[in-house]
C-alpha cells in the first residue's frame, strides 16, 4: 500500500507538471497582453516594452516557467491583474468559502444518497425503486441554474422565506445560516440525483449475487440479510464515486456561486476567465486538478481497505 | 419473499439473455420496436427529444415571430396572452420563438460535439486497446492528464484564451469527453480482441484497420449508444451552463442558458422570464435521459 501511494504521488506530480505547462503554453500563445493589459489602450508601445522588460517578460519562455513553478511551490502564485491583489491571498479566501458550501452540501447529500439508493436497489424494479429511479434521473437532469431558477421563483419569490443572494454577510437583513439553504439545496438535488443512481445500480448488482439468495433461502429474514449481508458490498463501488464528488463540489460549484452571488473560488475562477486575469486561472487550475487527484488517490486507498480482494 | 426469489431469478435469466447472441443479432428496428412497447420511460424519452427536433427542424415555419425582433411597446404586458403564448422577454421579443429557434442551436451544437468525441474516443480506445503497449500508455496518458481538468475549468481557460464561439465550446466538450469514451471502447477492445474470430481475420490477412472497425467495433456498439443519449444531455447541460455563466454562444442569437442569464436580475418582476426557458433546458435534458434509461434496460432485457 505504501508503494502504491508512492507511485500514485509520482504520477500525481507528472500530471500536475503537465496540467501546468498546458495552462502556461496557452498563455504564451499571446506574449505581451500581459503588459498591455495592465497599462490600458493609452500607454505608448515604449511603457509597454519598458514593462515587459522590468517584468521580465521578455525573457525565454522556459526560463519563466520553472521560475513561476518554482515560486508556485513556495505558495507565491504572482499578483492578480485584475483584482490588483496577490493570487494566493484571494484564492486561499474563496477557496476556504467554497469547501464550507461543499462540506455542509456533501453531509447533506451522502446521507440522503446512500439511505434512497440502498432502498430502491434493495427491491429492484419495485415501486419504491421505480420511483426514485424517476426521482433521481429528473433531478440529475435538471441543470443548476434552472433548479436555482425554480427553487428562487418558489421560496424567494412567492413564498419569501428565504434570502436570494447569499454574500454571507450579516448586514443583508438575512442570518448566515438562511443564506445556506437554497445554494445547498439547489447542489443537493443535482448531485444526489446522480449519486442515488449510482448507489442504486451497486445494490441491484449486489443483491442478484448467489449469496443473497442463499442467505435468503436459508431463512434469515429479508432485512436481516439487506443489512448484514449486501450493504457493505454495496458501498463499496459508491465510495469512490462519492469521494470523486468532492472534485465537483470544488470546481463545479461556479454556477451556484454565480446564482446566489457566493463569494467562492468557482466565481473567482469565472471572473478570472472573464478579465482574462490568467495569473489567477494558472493558479485555480493548480489547485484544482490537485484537489482531483488528491480524491482520487484516497478514493483508491479507500477502495483497498474496503474491498480486500483488491490488491496492488 | 416470492417477491424477492422472483426478482433474483429475474435478473438472472436478463444477465443470461444479455449475452445471448440470437439477441443480440436482432436488427435495431425492433429493437426500437420493443423499447416502444416495453420500456415507457424510454418512450416519454423519445417523444420529448422527438418534439424538439421537430421544433427544431422547422423553425422557420413554426415559430410565430422572429426571435431576434425587438418591440419596446411590448414590454407594459410581457406576460402570457393569445398573440405571444409564452409571452415576451424583456426587450419584448416573443419567448415561444425564441424558444424555438434556441432548440435549433442546442440541437445542432449539442449532437455535433457529442459525435466529435465519439469519433475521436473511438478511434483512439480502438487505437490503444489493440495495439497496446507504448501507442495504449500514451493515449491513456494524455486522456488522464486531460480529465485531470475539472470540466469547467477547462472550459473556461479555452474560452478566456480563444474566445466564446459555437466552434470553441464544440472543441472543448469534444476534448474532455472523448477520454471518458476512449476508456469505454478501449475497455471492449481489450475485452474481444484475443476471441477466436478476431484471430481468424487476422489469419485471413486483413488489415489492422479493417479489424478495428468491422470486427471490434460492432461489439461496443450497446455501450456506446446509450453513453451517447447520457452525453448528448450532459452537453446539453453544458452548453446551457455556459450560455448562464455569460461565456456561452454570442448574443443576439437565441441560447436558453443566455436566456436564463439575461432575465435572471428581473426575476421577482417578471418570474416567467427565466422560469420558460429553465422549463424548456430541463425538459430537453430529461428527454435524453429517459431514452438512455429506456435504452440500457431493453439492453439489458435482451
Amino acid at each position: 500500500m505504501l508503494r502504491y501511494s508512492a507511485k500514485q504521488l509520482l504520477n500525481m506530480a507528472l500530471t500536475l507538471f503537465a496540467v501546468s505547462f498546458l495552462v502556461f503554453a496557452l498563455n504564451e500563445l499571446s506574449p505581451g497582453d500581459v503588459t498591455r493589459k495592465i497599462l490600458g489602450p493609452y500607454a505608448s508601445q515604449s511603457q509597454v516594452d519598458h514593462l515587459t522588460r522590468e517584468m521580465g517578460l521578455d525573457r525565454p519562455a522556459l526560463v519563466r516557467y520553472f521560475e513561476y513553478m518554482g515560486k508556485a511551490l513556495t505558495g507565491n502564485f504572482g499578483n492578480s491583474i485584475y483584482y490588483r491583489q496577490p493570487v494566493s491571498e484571494l484564492m486561499w479566501d474563496r477557496l476556504g468559502n467554497t469547501l464550507l458550501l461543499a462540506a455542509i452540501s456533501f453531509a447533506v447529500i451522502v446521507p440522503i444518497s446512500v439511505l434512497l439508493g440502498v432502498l430502491a436497489g434493495m427491491r429492484e424494479r419495485g415501486w419504491f425503486d421505480r420511483a426514485v429511479s424517476i426521482f433521481s434521473s429528473i433531478c440529475a437532469s435538471i441543470p443548476e441554474f434552472a433548479m436555482g431558477v425554480f427553487l428562487l421563483a418558489i421560496f424567494v419569490v412567492w413564498l419569501g422565506v428565504l434570502p436570494g443572494t447569499s454574500p454571507l454577510r450579516g448586514d443583508a437583513g438575512w442570518a448566515i445560516w438562511m443564506q445556506f439553504v437554497l445554494p445547498v439545496l439547489v447542489v443537493t438535488f443535482y448531485d444526489a440525483g446522480y449519486l442515488i443512481a449510482m448507489v442504486r445500480s451497486s445494490m441491484v448488482e449486489v443483491m442478484r449475487q448467489p449469496y443473497i439468495r442463499t442467505a435468503l433461502l436459508k431463512g434469515n429474514s429479508f432485512r436481516n440479510v439487506v443489512a448484514k449481508h449486501a450493504l457493505r458490498n454495496a458501498l463499496i463501488t459508491p465510495f469512490t464515486v462519492i469521494l470523486l464528488q468532492l472534485n465537483y463540489l470544488v470546481s463545479g460549484l461556479v454556477v451556484v456561486e454565480t446564482l446566489f452571488a457566493y463569494p467562492g473560488f468557482g466565481r473567482l475562477m469565472l471572473e478570472a476567465a472573464l478579465a482574462k486575469d490568467i495569473a489567477v486561472l494558472e493558479a485555480g487550475t493548480l489547485v484544482a486538478v490537485s484537489v482531483t487527484m488528491l480524491t482520487q488517490l484516497f478514493g483508491d486507498l479507500g477502495y483497498m481497505a474496503l474491498d480486500p480482494r483488491i490488491r496492488v | 419473499m416470492t417477491e424477492v426469489s422472483h426478482d433474483l431469478a429475474g435478473g438472472r435469466v436478463g444477465s443470461f439473455r444479455g449475452t445471448d447472441a440470437a439477441a443480440a443479432s436482432r436488427g435495431w428496428a425492433r429493437k426500437i420496436y420493443d423499447l416502444l412497447t416495453r420500456s415507457p420511460i424510454g418512450t416519454i424519452g423519445a417523444a420529448i427529444l422527438l418534439t424538439w427536433t421537430i421544433l427544431a427542424v422547422f423553425a422557420p415555419w413554426i415559430a410565430p415571430y422572429s426571435p431576434t425582433k425587438i418591440d419596446p411597446a411590448l414590454i407594459a404586458d410581457p406576460y402570457p396572452s393569445a398573440q405571444h403564448w409564452l409571452g415576451v422577454d424583456h426587450l419584448g421579443r416573443d419567448i415561444l420563438s425564441r424558444l424555438i429557434w434556441g432548440a435549433r442551436t442546442v440541437l445542432t451544437v449539442a449532437p455535433t460535439a457529442v459525435l466529435g468525441a465519439v469519433i475521436l474516443g473511438t478511434f483512439l480506445g480502438l487505437l490503444a486497446g489493440y495495439r497496446g503497449g507504448i501507442v495504449d500508455a500514451v493515449i491513456m496518458r494524455i486522456g488522464d492528464t486531460l480529465l485531470a481538468f475539472p470540466k469547467i475549468i477547462l472550459y473556461l481557460i479555452i474560452i478566456a484564451k480563444f474566445g466564446a464561439s459555437a466552434f470553441n465550446i464544440i472543441a472543448v466538450i469534444t476534448l474532455s469527453s472523448a477520454p471518458i469514451i476512449a476508456r469505454i471502447v478501449r475497455g471492449v477492445t481489450l475485452d474481444i480482441k484475443n476471441r477466436d474470430y478476431v484471430a481468424a481475420a487476422r489469419m485471413r490477412g486483413e488489415s489492422a484497420f479493417f479489424i478495428m472497425f468491422v470486427e471490434i467495433l460492432p461489439n461496443a456498439r450497446g455501450p456506446l449508444i446509450v453513453d451517447f443519449f447520457l452525453r448528448l444531455g450532459y452537453t446539453t447541460i453544458a452548453i446551457g451552463v455556459l450560455g448562464f455563466l455569460g461565456v456561452g454562444l454570442p448574443p443576439p442569437d437565441p441560447d436558453w442558458g443566455g436566456m436564463v442569464k439575461e432575465a435572471y436580475g428581473m426575476i421577482f418582476v417578471w418570474p416567467h422570464m427565466t422560469i420558460i426557458p429553465s422549463l424548456a433546458i430541463s425538459s430537453l435534458v430529461i428527454g435524453a435521459n429517459f431514452l438512455a434509461t429506456g435504452l440500457r434496460e431493453a439492453s439489458l432485457d435482451g
